[in-house]
């Protein structure tokens, strides 16, 4: 089986954001970059069913030059090999076309990413990849479970999960509890210092979004301490302050 | 400029986060037709033009009374160019984002969801967007003639606007291939507010000390008409089932009012609940991390002051 597992490379949960450039960009200064936690739990999996039931995992990244280390990463938790297409990922159009283009050439049974990225947190990618395909795509999956040529898989609802079954390929967004996020271990970082990791050029595509500005939100005011002998005051002013009751 | 609003239901009831679709859709001007796909109540569909549908179709087939993806996307695309419509709205939601890549890319129309309020059409089409977990926003313009825009929760208010609209059968033909995921059996909690669509909530974490305190937030959640949520740990260690967990790589909430008890606030949880509008806590250490994102926060032992706040909130009401 070939599975390929798609990366986002995203600020850490804890960075705060900021931007420069009259608000056009990321300001990159002391933020750590990680793999996408929804994509690291699709990972994760990918390496388990690998693991369980032999497979190859190439991992793909639409990054520049710099995400080179988070690919490493991915690498050093168990993909075998990796494609950075050399692009701005700019928008879920834009990546989901390059990532259709290399899944085009690859042939693989399984497209794995994760629900949304947490940056741009479209979740949109594995549908437009599926449509641009032809295959089927599903989002957001919590168990994924492969016999033979066939898939089980549990997607949420809203209050709630449903349980599916497809024949690969497809794609899925995958989220908890798909599988334990895995630290790469000594051998594996060594080992992911000469795996293959092949650089190539986007397609060149249309997206029909352009940024114009980013914003943060207005300043949190103060918060308002109350007693805990005095309940009735949060109360009132829930209800005549806020109110939101 | 012409809409089309996919409109989802749960139990036959159209969701509120669906009508605040249909809200949104009136408010940016135009023609609206909504549709329905699926079990539907007839007095349901024809409600929805109160809120600003001219126009409502309803695509009564048995395959589609649950969500399939692929199949969903392919009516609504083929619903998009029967009306001639611009804009394609749905609310975000676990089947309506999913569903609208695939449409936005069946019709090579510009895609944004997560929008937070109308577009700015004074030149272009500018759609405001929540990025990074509700810490930023993105404006961003969609340059294709064809759009289709997924509206967080809070981004339209619901208010009658007009009479009861008439209801159209709507058919697709779909194929096999449509159909090729097969849904096979679901879960649901019934007769329970769902937490992405609760106006209030009120989540605990590991300061309730165990599943067997739970009472006391169920019982606040009942009194206010709330949803209950949890902090990722308590939703690892299995105290309460994973769809009530609230954070980062949970679900994000957007209530009116949010009361967390015995959360300390780690960054990851604040991620999934930094769109409420109204922020209350409650947590026995002043120095948790969570009262700087507070509204309002009271120090004190959870166990004591859920009680007297379900009765000092039943006296108020």
């Amino acid at each position: 089986m070939k599975i390929l597992v798609c990366i986002s490379h995203v600020p850490d949960t804890t960075s705060k954001i900021n931007f420069v450039e009259n608000n056009t960009r990321l300001d990159t200064n002391g933020v750590q970059f990680i793999i996408g936690p929804y994509d690291d739990y699709a990972l994760a999996r990918a390496v388990e069913l690998k693991e369980t039931s032999g497979a190859t995992i190439t991992v793909l990244n639409v990054g520049q030059a710099d995400t080179e280390p988070t690919i490493r990463k991915a690498l050093a938790i168990g993909a075998d090999d990796a494609i950075r297409v050399n692009a701005e990922p700019t928008d879920s159009f834009f990546v989901a076309s390059q990532i259709a283009a290399q899944a085009k050439e690859g042939g693989y049974d399984l497209i794995l990413m994760g629900r949304e990225s947490i940056d741009y947190n479209s979740g949109a990618v594995h549908g437009i990849v599926g449509e641009m395909l032809g295959i089927p795509s599903i989002s957001p999956v919590m168990t994924l479970d492969i016999e033979g040529t066939t898939a089980k898989l549990a997607r949420e609802i809203e209050g709630g999960k449903e349980y599916l079954e497809v024949n690969l390929p497809f794609v899925a967004g995958c989220q908890e509890p798909i599988a334990e996020w895995k630290i790469p271990n000594m051998r594996g970082i060594m080992s992911a210092r000469t795996k293959p990791l092949k650089v190539v050029e986007p397609v060149s595509t249309d997206s029909g979004v352009k940024l114009e500005t980013y914003e943060l939100p207005p300043a949190k005011g103060a918060v308002k301490m109350i007693s805990a002998d005095n309940v009735q005051e949060l109360v009132s002013l829930l209800k005549n302050e806020a109110k939101v009751i | 400029m012409n809409s089309l609003v996919f409109v989802e239901s749960a139990e036959g009831k159209i969701k509120k986060t669906s009508l605040e679709a249909v809200a949104f859709a009136h408010a940016m001007g135009g023609n609206v037709t909504a549709i329905a796909i699926g079990q539907t109540e007839q007095a349901e569909l024809e409600n929805l033009g109160k809120y600003g549908a001219k126009k409502v179709l309803h695509v009564a087939d048995d395959k589609l009374n649950q969500g399939v993806i692929q199949a969903y996307a392919a009516v609504l695309a083929k619903a998009f160019q029967d009306e001639q419509a611009d804009v394609l709205v749905l609310a975000d939601s676990s089947l309506g984002t999913p569903v609208g890549a695939r449409v936005a890319a069946k019709l090579d129309a510009s895609l944004a969801s997560n929008v937070v309020q109308l577009p700015d059409t004074s030149s272009g089409f500018v759609v405001k967007r929540s990025i990074y977990t509700g810490k930023a926003f993105a404006n961003v313009s969609l340059t294709k003639p064809k759009k289709v825009i997924g509206i967080k929760k809070n981004a339209a208010e619901v208010k009658e606007v007009g009479s009861s609209a008439s209801v159209t059968p709507f058919q697709v033909s779909l194929s096999d291939a449509d159909f090729s995921t097969k849904i096979t059996s679901s879960e649901k909690a019934t007769g329970e507010v769902l937490l992405p669509e609760a106006n209030i909530v009120v989540s605990g974490g590991r300061g309730m000390k165990g599943p067997e305190h739970w009472g006391s937030i169920e019982e606040l959640a009942k009194t206010l008409g709330a949803a209950t949520g949890c902090s990722k740990p308590v939703s690892d260690m299995g105290w309460r089932p994973h769809h009530e967990h609230v954070g980062q790589t949970g679900v994000k909430v957007a209530p009116q009012l949010y009361i967390a008890v015995g959360i300390s606030g780690a960054i990851q949880h604040l991620a999934g609940v930094n769109s409420s509008k109204c922020i209350v806590v409650v947590n026995k250490d002043p120095e948790a991390p969570f009262f700087k994102a507070a509204d309002y926060g009271i120090v004190g032992d959870a166990f004591d002051i859920l009680p007297k706040l379900n009765d000092a909130i039943k006296a108020a009401k």
